[in-house]
């Protein structure tokens, strides 16, 4: 029988297998920040223990950093990123720290070096590391304990999780962007619909995506709850990665590619899980409550908890509109936000930011709007583009390259009430600050959203 | 970390679903770079609402925790799992876990539990009615026992035997360090290095 492309790139990473234990997969790629990794090298130095190999793991600073100009205010925020700092110097791990031209949100620096390429394994101390699966390989994010583990000994011991594959039949409809399409995945099969799954997406509408669109998707892997997300790759996938600086050239560059056209799932492999999505019948899609799964089209209205047959989910729908401040039945294009935040792990490339500029492009924000490209090769990207003019003309902010609004541990943050119109990917409640509000939408309706101050899709703009 | 063999102990029900680590601990908490004191910072918004269910007393020293499903989702931080340890937590019962809380959670010696949803229902429903009711944790016999039921968990052997030991998986690893470089020596060349 066949073998699913998840499984191949597994097999290949078996170091050691046996009866009754997990498989010690090796790691191809470690990727660290400065705020799960703090313990985990206090570990290696109450064992005595080096790092194994430093020449496979890359450092930066992304989840602390203020995005505008000058050092970290916050000392705590401070003695997190210096204690990086000192680490990546005493254990000899690459470093690309706040102004370096290589700093970025970890996720938009791997492919963006080239280092994320199609079958390999990748780990980093963050759930976004699914991102990565967009090339083709195995990325999942773990825990500080096992990035000591990884940190180590190069390897993890785990349990090849179960496969399923997500079949997104046909084309994406004009304006559906892949934003759209994950936040309806999730919705369909819910936060915990992908526990214990490596999730392959496959189909015409996923072949069609760019790389920025399928690291969006791939991303968002996680809000469903599976370890991982991984796509086949092709030309498109090859094309992104030549000439970039760590892939491969000359004849290594035709070695590999002839190796990576090997990892697809064969025709008769069997998927434990099978997951089918019609494209055409997407629209722009928003999150309502307060976690990714609890989303709707933005033609649709707020739904009442009554909808849904499941106690616990009633219940869930119930505490979310509270926290929301929402009432069942308002149309969701009537929801008045404050703030719109373009960036992240999930939407901070430059593909995302030539969208929100093509939209901001001769029109006035309402709202207070944070640009933040996801590195700082992107912001340079941008600016040589000219994108940032259009958005310091729409009166939108400028920002330096970090993880910024998704998440409140730096200084952009949401006030207790303040509702957003955020491309991040976690509608949690406090997470862009205590008491936001926050919608997840596609960097198209965010800029949108920012002209009309309410939640808009692009095609309703006059 | 300390082994895990039976625990009994007083619970504390947490009606809630999709309880992510953001709620058990905000980012906020994040910037600490030591290991200790996150006690403070579990369930820290929702703590402060005095109707929350850890601010009743009836449920001080309570070491079960016994949630709605889908517990853990979200960030990978384990700082969730030290901080439910370091409040007192030894187990955490649920009908459904995020993947990585509970990887995080079998590396530090705290029970992530899966019962079905029924067997949740009944222990939360046991516990309102009477705070001081005890639930045994049997690692070894794979067993929830309370209010005179039993109710069995599924565990694969391997992270109960490394539970039930109290070991750490690095040591186990190491012991594996010439089949590592064996398998580095056969990796392919164009494979990227960052240094």
């Amino acid at each position: 029988m066949g073998r699913t492309l998840a499984e191949k790139v597994w097999e290949q990473h078996v170091v050691r297998r046996a009866d009754g234990e997990p498989d010690l997969l090796f790691i191809d790629l470690h990727l660290i920040h400065e705020v799960t990794s703090p313990q985990a090298f206090d570990g290696l130095r109450m064992a005595g223990r080096p790092v194994r190999r430093p020449d496979l793991t890359i450092a930066t600073e992304d989840h602390n950093v203020p995005t505008v100009r000058g050092p970290i205010a916050d000392p705590v925020s401070r003695t997190q990123v210096e204690t990086l700092r000192k680490n990546a110097a005493e254990f000899g791990i690459r470093l690309h720290p706040m102004g370096d031209a290589g700093q970025g949100v970890v996720h938009i620096i791997g492919p963006q070096f080239g280092l994320t390429q199609p079958g390999m394994t990748i780990v980093c101390g963050d759930s976004h590391t699914s991102t990565h699966g967009a090339f083709g390989g195995i990325a999942f994010g773990i825990g500080t304990s096992e990035v000591e583990h990884v940190l180590a000994t190069q390897t993890l011991p785990a349990y090849r999780p179960k496969t399923m594959a997500i079949e997104v039949k046909g084309a994406l409809p004009f304006g559906v962007t892949a934003k759209d399409l994950i936040l309806a995945i999730i919705a369909e099969i819910g936060t915990g619909g992908g526990q214990g799954y490596i999730v392959e997406y496959r189909g015409e509408a996923i072949r069609n995506l760019s790389m920025e669109g399928r690291m969006t998707v791939c991303n968002m892997s996680i809000e469903a709850g599976a370890r991982a997300g991984l796509i086949a790759p092709d030309e498109t996938t090859f094309n992104y990665l030549k000439g970039r600086p760590h892939a491969p050239e000359g004849e290594a560059w035709d070695a590999a590619v002839d190796y990576w056209k090997t990892l697809r799932t064969d025709d008769d492999a069997v998927f434990d899980k099978v997951v089918e999505i019609d494209a055409a019948t997407l629209t722009p899609f928003v999150t309502w409550g307060t976690n990714p799964g609890q989303g709707a089209p933005l033609s649709s209205v707020v739904p009442a908890p009554e909808q849904f047959g499941d106690p616990i989910e009633r219940s869930a729908a119930e505490r979310a509109l509270e926290y929301m401040g929402l009432t069942a039945g308002t149309r969701l294009t009537d929801v008045e936000v404050d703030t719109v935040f373009v960036g992240s792990c999930t939407n901070g490339r430059l593909e995302d930011l030539r969208a929100a500029a093509e939209i901001l492009q001769g029109r006035q924000v309402r709202t207070r709007t944070l640009i933040v490209p996801g590195s700082m090769m992107v912001k340079l990207q941008a600016e040589a583009e000219g994108l940032h003019e259009v958005f310091k003309a729409a009166g939108a902010e400028w920002r330096e390259a970090g993880c910024s609004m998704c998440l409140g541990m730096n200084p952009d943050t949401l006030a207790p009430g303040e509702r957003s119109a955020s491309t991040s990917n976690r509608n949690f409640e406090g997470r862009q600050g205590k008491g936001g509000r926050t919608h997840l939408v596609s960097p198209q309706v965010a800029a949108a959203t920012a002209v009309t101050g309410k939640l808009t899709a692009p095609a309703d703009l006059v | 970390m300390d082994a895990f063999t039976t625990h009994t102990g007083t619970a504390v029900p947490l009606r809630r679903s999709n309880v992510d680590t953001d709620q058990i601990i905000p980012a906020v908490w994040l910037k600490q770079v030591s290991r200790t004191g996150f006690e403070k910072g579990l369930f820290a918004a929702w703590r402060e609402d005095p109707s929350f269910v850890l601010n009743d007393p009836a449920y001080t020293g309570a070491s079960i925790l016994v949630s709605g499903p889908d517990f853990g989702t979200g960030s990978s931080r384990e700082h969730a799992v030290w901080a439910l340890q370091q409040y007192g937590f030894r187990v955490v019962v649920a009908a459904r876990f995020g993947d990585i809380f509970r990887n995080n959670s079998t590396k530090m010696g705290l029970l992530p539990v899966i019962l079905s949803p029924e067997a949740v229902e009944t222990l939360q429903k046991a516990v309102e009615a009477d705070p001081a009711t005890e639930i045994t944790v049997d690692l070894g016999a794979r067993e929830v026992r309370a209010t005179g039921e039993t109710w069995s968990f599924e565990i694969d052997d391997y992270t109960r035997w490394r539970l039930m030991e109290g070991l750490d998986d690095i040591g186990l690893t190491l012991r594996h360090a010439d089949a590592i470089a064996e398998y580095e020596s056969e990796r392919q060349p164009w494979l990227p290095k960052t240094a």
